[in-house]
């Protein structure tokens, strides 16, 4: 297939935008990045992603895809032939799908919520959120992975990849508030696991750097707190 | 064939996603209500993180969370498919469910809320309910198509249950004029004889949330 017939509109700090491209990276399918500007939208965006003008979008033979795990299901669906994202069975399959909701539903928005500005109180209480939700998903790693390097068993597959993109900016959360999040004691399954997926080749070229992260964060904080000219 | 089971709740249109899709697929299932006000053990044994309805079981698996269910059962049991084979429609189609199921919160959080916070809601509402008719699939009497499917489904909630929400909050959104296509699916979707014949009493569903929105507003 043509490297031009498969496109990712995205930007480098985005989590969502890194979970298709680690599923094509795994399905061995090569795509161009458009990288967008940040503080403006590409006429191709807004064509793309009428509804919600938000990235990532998968342009695939010029007909787009909208919504990142949405997306991951889509290319495991089209390239079928490569090691699969979701698991064949369709319990385990449910269960998938149910863990991905809860991360993208209500964990990470308590992490997302650590960066926001209020009081002391207000960031103690989404930190015991965090904490809850880690053991959970410590709880389910072992339940999804039976005892293999992934929650997807041998092989990356939706769960990893769920989670996995949110690993950059838990990291850079940990570093602006100096707190652990994910910690060796509490969650060994996941530091073990985070530290593997990190590492992946389909996922280290597009794993955002902690410090570009903050770097980011600082930046952006600035430009919403600078006044309107 | 294993067990199939359903907790669910009455006034819950999640609880209804479940019902029409295994009507739809003509699979037999136990139902069992669950009081809201008083969940039974066995509910929070089966959903323990969420403690939430509807939750399905299969075989003494639970599987929880509603659109999560809706893939599940469309996996078991693929007749009567309510997403399409190809893949790029089906990519479409799970989009346009997610957007009922996000967007559609925000005829609850209406409900439940007062001043402000409720005309943001609505304001969300509205937009919602324009982003559809604006997107509606020309031509089709279903999202799905000539039969019901999986948008269609998770668009319940806006098809019976908004309605009775607007008389209790005291708005107008479903505006004929300004949602004509939506209207439209919204009479065909509830004529639907699967759907007809499984829709919960409007007249008690008002008497029943109107009482819930008192009681919010009564707490201190």
């Amino acid at each position: 297939m043509a490297k031009t017939d498969v496109k990712v509109l995205g930007a480098w700090p985005s989590p969502f935008v890194m979970r298709p491209r680690i599923a094509l990276n795994l399905k061995s399918v090569e795509y161009e990045f458009l990288e967008e500007t940040f503080g403006s939208k590409s006429p191709l965006l807004l064509q793309s992603n009428p509804v919600y003008k938000k990235i990532p979008v998968l342009i695939h033979q010029d007909k787009p895809i909208c919504e990142s795990l949405i997306i991951v299901q889509y290319v495991d669906e089209v390239w079928a032939s490569g090691p699969s994202l979701l698991p064949s069975d369709p319990y385990d399959q449910a269960l998938a799908r149910f863990w991905a909701a809860y991360i993208d539903d209500k964990w990470f928005p308590s992490v997302r919520g650590i960066a926001l500005p209020q009081g002391e109180e207000g960031k103690a209480e989404l930190m015991v959120q965090v904490f809850e939700g880690l053991a959970l998903l410590e709880d389910a790693f072992d339940k999804c992975s039976q005892g293999k390097a992934f929650f997807g068993g041998d092989k990356i597959g939706y769960v990893d990849i769920a989670l996995g993109s949110f690993l950059g900016w838990l990291k850079a959360t940990e570093k602006m508030n100096n707190v652990k999040l994910l910690d060796e004691t509490k969650n060994p399954n996941l530091v073990g696991w985070a530290e593997r997926f990190c590492s992946h080749d389909a996922v280290r070229e597009v794993m955002p750097e902690t410090d570009k992260l903050v770097e980011f964060a600082k930046m952006l904080r600035a430009r919403f707190k600078a006044p309107a000219s | 064939m294993e067990e199939v089971k359903l907790h669910g709740a009455w006034p819950s249109p999640f609880s209804y996603r479940i019902i029409w899709a295994l009507q739809l697929k003509g699979i037999p299932y136990e139902y069992v209500e669950e009081d809201l006000s008083n969940k039974s053990s066995l509910l929070l044994q089966y959903n323990p993180v969420h403690r939430k309805i509807p939750v399905f079981l299969h075989g003494g698996k639970p599987v929880c969370e509603s659109m999560v269910i809706l893939e599940y059962i469309e996996e078991v049991w693929p007749n009567n498919p309510l997403l399409p084979n190809d893949p790029n429609e089906r990519a479409v189609a799970r989009f346009w469910a997610k957007f009922a199921d996000d967007k559609g919160l925000s005829m609850w959080k209406m409900f439940r809320t007062e001043g402000n916070e409720q005309e943001k809601a609505r304001t969300e509402c509205q937009e919602m309910l324009r982003q559809l008719e604006e997107h509606w699939p020309a031509g089709k009497k279903f999202f799905g198509g000539g039969s019901i499917g999986m948008v269609d489904i998770a668009l319940g909630g806006v098809a019976h249950w908004l309605p009775v929400i607007e008389e209790i909050v005291g708005v107008n959104i479903l505006d004929p004029l300004a949602f004509p296509k939506l209207l439209k699916w919204i009479y065909n979707f509830k004529e639907e004889p699967i759907i007809k014949q499984n829709l919960p009493d409007q007249n008690e569903m008002f008497l029943f949330l109107k009482k819930q929105r008192e009681i919010l507003f009564l707490s201190p």
